[in-house]
Order: structure tokens, then C-alpha cells, then sequence
């Protein structure tokens, strides 16, 4: 499981940043499906089973989906492509690195040593506690996803 | 049983919400922006995730389901902002939204 864990850990970095530096919007979005990929490894392999087919299918499957959709549809073409470069020159990622860097070092400091013991908690253990204790939770993310339909559809209509 | 130090799990929530957090700023295209707001929130689903298993509870799970919920709303509503913006400027540079600059 450990072995699992780094890998897909290493995966994710890695497809990450080559999310962040494609200059091809499609590119992009098939590393970042790469990257939601590996990450739903490492959710299995902190045992949370559940989760991890639940980021696989909605996440990488659905929002990403999702955003090919609209990449498609705008149907940018080569013109975006050459202008995507022009927007990028090498020192337009200096200071955002630092800072990113200064807020990873900040964050980096702040971790409690623990060992988690890897137990395997599955679907049971969390629908019980969605029908349970944190069933006005499951209420307000349907208020939440019925808001985001109503603004997506009037939003995007003429 | 096999255990994982919580250290890493955490270092690789932090690591790709800095990625992320690279990309919003540095980025001009809307959409790319829109995907690196997708990788921070990910990276937060994460931290839930690995310090619900510290703990051993599902708590951290049910959490990433509403985090989960919450992306899926905001990438809708996102995306139709995207077509907004493209049918209006015919561009997807972010600058061009500068009519509220002082």
C-alpha cells in the first residue's frame, strides 16, 4: 500500500505540473484527468475505497468531461494556441513561485508527526454517517447543486 | 498494518494546492484558471482524506463528498461564465474584464 501511495503521490506532482504549463487547453485537461487519476490512487491507498471510485467517476469523469465540453464548443483554434505562448514568457513564473513557495515552506512547518494506521473504511461506514449525523449536510449540497443549475442555465443562454 | 507517515499525505495536499495556486496567478487564459482552482480544490479533498484516515473515521470521506458537490456547482456555473465571456469579448483573455477598473 505504501508503495501505492508514493507512487500515485509522485504521479499526481508530476501530472500537476504539466497541467500548469501546457499550452494546449486540451493537453491541459488530459493531464489534469492524469492527475485526478492518480490521486483516486492515493485515496485507495489510505484506505478510503469509497472515495477514490467517487473521484474517478465524478471528478475525472464528469467535471472534466464536463470541461472538454466547453472547450470544444468555444472551439478556440491555432490562433489560441500562438497567442497562449505570447502570454507565457519565463519570468511571468517568478513571483508567483515564490510566493507559492514561501506559502508550501509556511504550511510544510505546520504538519503533526503521526502514523496513520492504514484501516480500510468503506461505503457502509460513510453512508451511515450521511444518513445519519450528517444527513442536513446531504439536504444542503442538493440546495447547492439545484442553485448551480438554475445560474448555470440562465447564465449561459442568450 | 501498514501505515503511511500523515507528514506525506499532508506535503501532498500542500504541494498540489501550491501547483494550483501557481497556475491561478500566473495564467491569462480563463480556463486554465478555471482548471487550477479545480487542482486546489482536489488538493483540499485530499487533506480531508488523509486526516480522516489518521483518525480512522469516515468523517474525512463524507466531507470530500461535499467538497465534491461543491466543485461540480461551481464548474457549471463557471463554465457558463466562460461562454458569457466568449460570446461577448470573442476572447478568453482575462484582462479584457477590466470595466470595473478605477
Amino acid at each position: 500500500m505504501t508503495e501505492l501511495f508514493y507512487s500515485g503521490a509522485v504521479v499526481a506532482v508530476i501530472a500537476t505540473l504539466l497541467v500548469i504549463v501546457q499550452t494546449n487547453v486540451v493537453h491541459a485537461l488530459i493531464y489534469l484527468v492524469l492527475s485526478l487519476l492518480a490521486v483516486a490512487v492515493v485515496f485507495f491507498s489510505v484506505g478510503a475505497p469509497f472515495v477514490a471510485i467517487l473521484e474517478a467517476i465524478v471528478y475525472a469523469g464528469a467535471i472534466m468531461v464536463l470541461f472538454l465540453f466547453v472547450v470544444m464548443m468555444l472551439n478556440l483554434g491555432q490562433r489560441s494556441r500562438d497567442q497562449e505562448k505570447d502570454w507565457l514568457p519565463a519570468r511571468s513564473w517568478l513571483v508567483p513561485s515564490v510566493l507559492a513557495a514561501v506559502l508550501l515552506m509556511q504550511l510544510t512547518a505546520s504538519f503533526p508527526a503521526a502514523q496513520t494506521q492504514i484501516v480500510e473504511v468503506g461505503a457502509r461506514a460513510v453512508s451511515e454517517l450521511l444518513f445519519g449525523p450528517y444527513v442536513l449536510a446531504v439536504e444542503l449540497a442538493s440546495f447547492l447543486l439545484l442553485a448551480g443549475l438554475v445560474s448555470a442555465y440562465h447564465i449561459a443562454k442568450k | 498494518m501498514e501505515s503511511i507517515p500523515f507528514e506525506h499525505g499532508l506535503m501532498l495536499a500542500a504541494t498540489l494546492f501550491c501547483l494550483g495556486l501557481i497556475g491561478v496567478m500566473t495564467r491569462r487564459n480563463i480556463v486554465f484558471v478555471l482548471m487550477s482552482l479545480e487542482i486546489m480544490l482536489n488538493a483540499s479533498g485530499l487533506a480531508f482524506i488523509v486526516s480522516g484516515s489518521r483518525w480512522g473515521g469516515a468523517d474525512g470521506q463524507v466531507m470530500f463528498l461535499m467538497i465534491l458537490t461543491l466543485a461540480a456547482a461551481e464548474v457549471a456555473v463557471g463554465l457558463g461564465l466562460i461562454i458569457q465571456l466568449y460570446k461577448r469579448f470573442k476572447t478568453i483573455d482575462i484582462d479584457v474584464l477590466s470595466a470595473l477598473k478605477g
